[in-house]
């Protein structure tokens, strides 16, 4: 099916997040849609699937004009779309997943037929090779098959379009060739895929032609043989971009952290990290890589002082670590968390109040039990000012700011004092270009001071880039510890995988970074 | 001790303080302004003139939500009244009149019910009569004693908002605060006033605390939701009330009935005015409400309620303990609940019965949404319902309309409060902003 | 204030599903299961006289087949249902019973119940037939209540306020059916007023977003000044319009015959008939129909159910309206379904009593029935206390229910999982 969208804009009270795109996607073709965040690629697949509806402009299937009320009607089109967040129910089985809104029904009250949807999704799931247990409860699922339940969904409704929303964000490098493999299948069978991403190599290999958006406008489309990164990256930022961090070689002094057979549980009780030995000195950044769901955030949460040691044990500059993250704190350990508005700042308090969060009740701030707002204001448009926060006043709600200015907010908060010790959990996730390269500098730059920093991301380009060693943990271990020049994108994903250290040598990951990785 | 109006009068700038504060209303309840998130305020801290006409523009709403609730009640008035029905179809105008006169007669006995005759307050100043004075001012001493324990629930209910809880058992808490301070008050022999009298207060404080220490410590330990515990645990606290005063211990001798023994003179909150009922229990509600704005934006410990009720996780990630949080507002408003209870049978009653201050811990609730959880709100909108409960009996004397409208009429002023988008969409009022309608009910399981 | 701190930082709300949680769990049980077996020896046996016997009646007339009344030796029996007790509580706090924890606590609670009532009637004879319907009849208006929250909640509406509609059927229903004379017109009327606050409650809170258990709350207050004003203003003067016709007490035959249950359970009116269809009704449709699968995908995940297709709001609106029904329906079992006229707030917190009960059966419509049976029971043997001359306040009796309700929610018994989007607006942006 040929898909075409004419002149699209959307409006949000005060942001335009899409104007005046266009689109064709040819039948049989992995189109990509590439845009750094909050460039408005989701916002355009949402319109395209009917949960938003377009205050310009139209859709086309088949040259023929269609309107969407709701994904009811884009569903009945044969449009389908896998989210970036799943939309599946966890209390639910993979069966009732897939049949709802669609459900096979007898009898005069509308009794479900779960058996005949089981077996359309056992057909399904053999003909593209998913191996999904049509009877598994979806919340006992890997991250991995959840998508491929998702993408059941689609097949199952005989979707004609494909949406993929940024489907390589929780998987494996390895995860997403199998994917890829997925996605070439379907298009062999005449389905056509809208593939979006921020990943400059993902749309090289797998897209036969991609548009790339840049602040809800087409900033250009091109043949991937036609491409290379740095042109994609110039199209999707508008200027040229510096693809690698620049920092001097680190001087690593004498350990700061220091993490003995550690073993911690995570909220439901199961090992998250199983245990695990990690050393970071004073003056090197030492970066975490992993899938999302490795055991990384547990770490993070013990290191802070957030959660509880199982057994083994974690010394901040000699002094074992309990859970307390006060005690943390006065050691001078800093944290910039995973997810900035639920964890990182109070979206109802201002900048001021965000910016004195982990020390109002330290002096000066604090003056007994009376809290000393002058003070707190003061100290606060210093920091706005040093940390380049782009905001009228630090009276201003933080929930108003931009992804990266409320990230300095976090940043100016946790750098602004001497620091041990910094961790940092996905410190530039869903930022642009321009603020990920300023979070990076400030980075390096409490290296260079002398801070041992913990970073954990699941960009590998983060942390290649800023990694002084990089740690690869699989399922609650360090399964490797590379330099940035063994770090070969095949052999951190083969490690990420769970692959034996040894596999990951360097001649192999060149063998298998020129071919497809087969394990 | 100082004339009250004195003491209202030192109110004011404290109450006013946090207003200047750089302090955001936590969720939609307290949104139901408009304009009203100061930390979206552009520029420098905020003048003096700015921050009136802020305080002007959040009066808007909540008025316009009272006089929608004023209307419907009127309707309601009218649709119940059987000569209107009956003439309806003969006599439509005739109807209509009769009725609206009957509606505006019904108000004004309320109202004058709640503020007294002002014709008579100026010829009783006027003569020097102080008995005609002290009659003048009936209606307002009613006023503020059935306010008193008012301000006292509506802070227990604001201050648990504040920490993003919703403490419906603010009723429960004012029982047990009661029985506790009625045993204080009538147990302890001999002792002076200025020792048997506070120490009374604190018993009133300490039997709520414990009340809401229960839903504190339930939540903080298992996560069990507060707004079943607490509604449990008000029926228990019911129970309770009504065995305790079965008991030698507390039941007057001499009587079958549940009634305790009478408080002790030196343990008693003294009328304000000789001859009038209202009582120095308003001062130690006032006090309360300056305590509580102090607490919430000029303290640790209020920066501590306030983040973990905005945003729970975060609060956890800068090192404060959610657990405590939750346990120790919960105290601290159950101890202002207790307060209430402390008020009116030391000051009021000054003995205990069941069913006493009768749904105060509810309409707590009604309050503290109306004064949008902010302390000088709660005070406002304590005297307005108190007003209301003051003058409805008058009403019903006078006009035979029953006292219950001013409940209808309460339940629909809290529904307006709390759906700001109903009342701009009776009056075509548009919204300054996009106001992020963060629900903060969190379900049962959070 | 040390441990708090500590616990704080420890564990979380979020930590308490972990294993510690549960084994903490465990031990509580074990300790309440030793508890009840002493509270049995100590309170029960020991005060009673060797000889007592207790004298269980079975057979309520008019029955067609009598049957033998049950006779226990008072404390022997007290001895033994104390011993199983002990002994359940002993193996509960040193290995546990895995996944058989809930049948075992269903198995100390009846012998905790039987031990009360052997207790009660020793020296005496009870007529326990009598009090198991009694059971039932109290047991409707909470089901009624419970299945309303759970229509609402399923789709993830918090509903609050079943008191107000169970307070507002009461009403309409009183009010119509006198001035018909027709029952079951009154009882429509009570049907579409609940279904009345529940379109407002629906609007309130998915077209206004305004937070669930305020509206819920409103509702609430809203109901009992209005028909507290009109009862006042209205009824007072005009008796006439508040003396509803009784709905008569229908045996089923042949299944009335049974004996002891069918006086248990099929000696009722229609309330209760229809209140035992509409539970299998609301369980079947739940799970096993296309409506229940939406409004279950509705309730965890508005998202997921609004991208495949399916109209988050209209299955809201539909089922909070719904809900609506059910509840004014069970508010005029208190007056048509009682034959006594209106008076002010009679529903007197069983709304409240039936949300208790939709949590303790887990949102389930079977396991309301059983808590609201539970309840109803509690209820009953606090209408006969004077009667069976027991020795414990009846204000403490009748807090058993709300205590054992916290215990519920606490999670100390086991966890029960409430639709994960409950209480939470669906917005499209």
């Amino acid at each position: 099916m040929k898909l075409e969208l004419r002149g699209i804009t959307k409006r949000f009270p005060g942001v335009v997040a899409n104007q005046g795109v266009n689109l064709i996607v040819q039948p049989g073709q992995v189109h990509g849609l590439l845009g750094e965040n909050g460039a408005g690629k989701t916002t355009l697949m949402n319109v395209l699937y009917g949960l938003y509806q377009s205050e310009e402009g139209e859709i086309l299937l088949d040259g023929k004009p269609v309107r969407f009320g709701g994904p009811g009607d884009a569903i009945e089109a044969g449009i389908g779309m896998v989210h970036q967040h799943f939309m599946l129910v966890p209390v639910f089985t993979v069966t009732e997943n897939v049949m709802l809104g669609v459900e096979s029904t007898r009898g005069p009250w509308l009794q479900l037929d779960r058996a005949k949807a089981r077996d359309r999704i056992r057909q399904i799931s053999q003909d593209h090779n998913l191996h999904v247990d049509p009877d598994a409860y979806v919340e006992d699922l890997p991250v991995g098959v959840r998508q491929r339940v998702e993408i059941i969904k689609t097949l199952y409704r005989q979707s004609r379009v494909l949406i993929l929303d940024e489907p390589t964000a929780v998987l494996t490098p390895q995860e997403t060739d199998e994917l890829f493999e997925i996605m070439r299948s379907l298009v062999a069978g005449g389905t056509s895929i809208i593939f979006i991403t921020h990943k400059l190599n993902e749309v090289l290999e797998v897209c036969d032609q991609i548009t790339v958006l840049r602040r809800g406008r087409v900033a250009g489309t091109v043949l991937p043989q036609e491409s290379d990164k740095e042109q994609l990256a110039e199209l999707m930022v508008g200027r040229p971009v510096q693809l690698v961090v620049d920092k001097e070689d680190a001087a690593p002094r004498e350990p700061v952290l220091e993490v003995r057979s550690l073993t911690v549980r995570d909220d439901r009780g199961h090992i998250a990290v199983d245990n695990l030995d990690l050393t970071v000195h004073a003056g090197e950044i030492v970066a975490v890589a992993g899938v999302q769901g490795n055991g990384q955030s547990e770490l993070a949460e013990v290191v802070t002082g957030l959660r509880e040691i199982e057994s083994g044990e974690v010394l901040i500059g000699g002094q074992p670590v309990g859970p307390n993250p006060r005690a943390v704190y006065r050691a001078g350990v800093a944290h910039v968390p995973e997810d900035r508005l639920e964890e990182g700042l109070v979206p109802g308090f201002n900048i001021a109040e965000n910016m004195a969060l982990n020390n109002y009740w330290l002096p000066p701030f604090a003056r007994g039990l009376r809290l000393d707002r002058e003070v707190m204001v003061a100290r606060s448009e210093e920091r706005v000012r040093e940390f380049d926060v782009r905001t009228p006043s630090v009276f201003n709600s933080v929930a108003n700011l931009s992804g990266g200015n409320q990230q300095k907010v976090i940043v100016a908060r946790e750098f602004s004092r001497e620091l041990k010790l910094l961790v940092a959990v996905q410190p530039t996730r869903g930022l642009d270009v321009g603020s990920i390269e300023y979070i990076h500098r400030r980075i390096v730059q409490k290296r260079d001071e002398g801070t041992a920093v913990l970073i954990i991301s699941t960009e590998l380009d983060e942390v290649v880039a800023l990694g002084d060693r990089i740690a690869v943990m699989y399922k609650g271990r360090v399964v490797g510890i590379l330099t940035p020049e063994e770090a070969t994108f095949a052999r951190l994903g083969l490690l990420m995988g769970g692959a034996h250290p040894e596999e990951g040598k360097p001649e192999e990951a060149a063998a298998a970074g020129a071919g497809s990785t087969g394990s | 001790m100082s004339d009250e109006r004195e003491e209202a009068r030192d109110v004011e700038p404290a109450l006013d303080a946090p207003e200047d504060a750089p302090e955001d209303a936590p969720r939609q309840l307290a949104e139901a302004g408009v304009g009203d998130t100061s930390g979206t305020q552009p520029g420098p801290p905020r003048r003096r003139g700015e921050g009136l006409r802020r305080l002007l523009g959040s009066l808007v709403l909540p008025l316009l939500a009272l006089f929608s609730a004023f209307v419907v009640g009127g309707v309601i008035i009218i649709a119940s009244d059987a000569q209107v029905i009956g003439r309806i179809g003969t006599d439509p105008l005739g109807a209509l009149v009769l009725g609206l006169s009957t509606v505006v007669d019904a108000y004004t006995a309320l109202i004058r019910g709640a503020l007294g005759d002002p014709v008579q307050i100026a010829s009783a100043i006027a003569s020097f009569d102080g008995l005609a004075l002290r009659r003048s001012l009936g209606p307002i001493s009613e006023t503020i004693l059935s306010s008193t324990p008012l301000i006292l629930t509506g802070l227990a209910v604001a201050l648990a908002f504040r920490a993003g809880l919703f403490n419906i058992g603010a009723e429960g808490q004012l029982q047990a605060g009661a029985l506790l301070a009625v045993l204080v008050g009538f147990s302890l022999v001999g002792l002076p006033w200025f020792v048997h009298l506070p120490l009374a207060l604190l018993a009133g404080a300490v039997g709520g605390a414990l009340w809401g220490f229960l839903p504190g410590l339930l939540k903080a330990r298992t996560g069990a939701h507060e707004v079943i515990t607490t509604i449990m645990l008000n029926f228990i606290a019911f129970r309770l009330v009504d065995y305790s005063l079965r008991t030698p211990l507390f039941q007057r001798p001499g009587r079958s009935d549940q009634i305790s023994k009478i408080v002790e003179p030196t343990a008693t909150l003294n009328p304000i005015l000789d001859g009038l009922r209202a009582h120095w229990g308003i001062a130690v509600a006032l006090l309360a409400a300056i305590a509580v704005s102090w607490l919430l934006f000029r303290s640790t410990k209020g920066f501590e309620f306030r983040a973990v009720g905005l945003n729970p996780q975060a609060a956890r990630y800068a090192g404060m303990s959610i657990a405590r949080t939750v346990v120790m507002s919960m105290m601290a408003a159950g101890a202002l609940a207790g307060l209430a209870g402390a008020t009116v049978v030391l000051g009021t009653t000054r003995t205990m019965t069941p069913g006493l201050a009768g749904g105060a811990g509810f309409d707590g609730i009604a309050i503290a949404l109306l004064g949008r959880a902010r302390p000088a709100g709660v005070v406002a909108a304590a005297f307005l319902i108190g007003g209301l409960r003051a003058g409805a009996t008058p009403m019903q004397a006078a006009t035979g309309i029953p006292i219950h409208l001013v409940v209808v009429i309460q339940a629909l002023v809290i529904m307006f409060i709390a759906a700001p988008a109903l009342v701009r969409a009776i009056f075509r009022i548009r919204a300054e902003r996009q106001i992020g309608a963060e629900a903060f009910a969190k379900g049962w399981g959070a | 204030m040390g441990s708090v701190t500590a616990a704080a930082v420890a564990a979380p709300a979020a930590l308490t599903t972990s294993q510690r949680a549960a084994r903490r769990r465990q031990r509580i049980l074990g300790l309440i299961y030793l508890v009840a077996a002493v509270v049995m020896v100590v309170q029960f046996a020991l005060p009673l006289d060797a000889a007592d016997q207790s004298r269980l009646v079975l057979t309520l007339p008019p029955a067609a087949i009598r049957v033998p009344d049950l006779v226990l030796p008072s404390a022997g029996t007290l001895y033994f249902l104390a011993l199983v007790a002990a002994f359940a509580g002993a193996i509960q706090l040193t290995r546990g019973f895995g996944a058989r924890w809930a049948l075992i606590l269903a198995l100390v609670a009846t012998a905790f119940v039987l031990a009360f009532l052997v207790w009660v009637a020793a020296g005496q004879s009870m007529q326990l037939t009598g009090l198991l319907q009694t059971t039932v009849q109290r047991a409707v208006p909470i089901v009624f209540g419970a299945l309303s929250g759970i229509l609402c909640e399923r789709a993830g509406v918090i509903n609050i306020a079943i008191e107000g509609m169970l307070l507002s059927g009461a009403f309409s229903g009183a009010v119509v059916a006198s001035m018909t004379g027709n029952v079951w017109i009154g009882v429509l009327a009570a049907a579409l007023t609940g279904a009345l606050l529940a379109a407002l409650l629906a609007v309130l809170a998915i077209r206004y977003l305004v937070d669930q258990i305020v509206a819920g709350f409103v509702i609430n207050i809203l109901v009992s000044g209005l028909t507290g004003f009109l009862a006042t203003r209205v009824l007072q003067q005009n008796q006439q319009l508040n003396t509803p016709p009784r709905l008569s007490i229908d045996p089923i035959p042949l299944l009335s015959e049974i004996p002891v249950l069918g006086a248990i359970l099929f000696r009722h009116n229609i309330f209760t008939y229809s209140l035992f269809i509409l539970v299998v009704l609301v369980f079947v449709g739940l799970f096993y129909t296309r409506w229940g699968l939406r409004v279950r995908a509705v309730g965890e995940h508005p998202k997921a159910a609004d991208t495949a297709g399916i109209n988050v709001f209209h299955v809201r609106y539909r089922n909070v309206i719904l809900a609506g029904l059910v509840a004014g329906l069970g508010g005029a079992y208190f007056t048509i379904g009682s034959g006594v006229g209106f008076e002010r707030d009679m529903t007197g917190g069983r709304g409240f009593i039936g949300l208790a009960a939709m949590i303790f059966g887990g949102w389930n419509p079977l396991g309301a029935l059983g808590a609201g049976l539970i309840f109803g029971f509690a209820d009953a043997i606090q209408a006969r206390t004077s009667i069976l001359g027991i020795q414990i306040p009846s204000e403490l009796l009748s807090s058993l229910p709300y205590i054992v309700t916290i215990i519920v929610v606490a999670g100390l018994v086991g966890r029960v999982r409430a639709p994960a989007a409950d209480g939470q607006p669906y917005q499209k942006e």
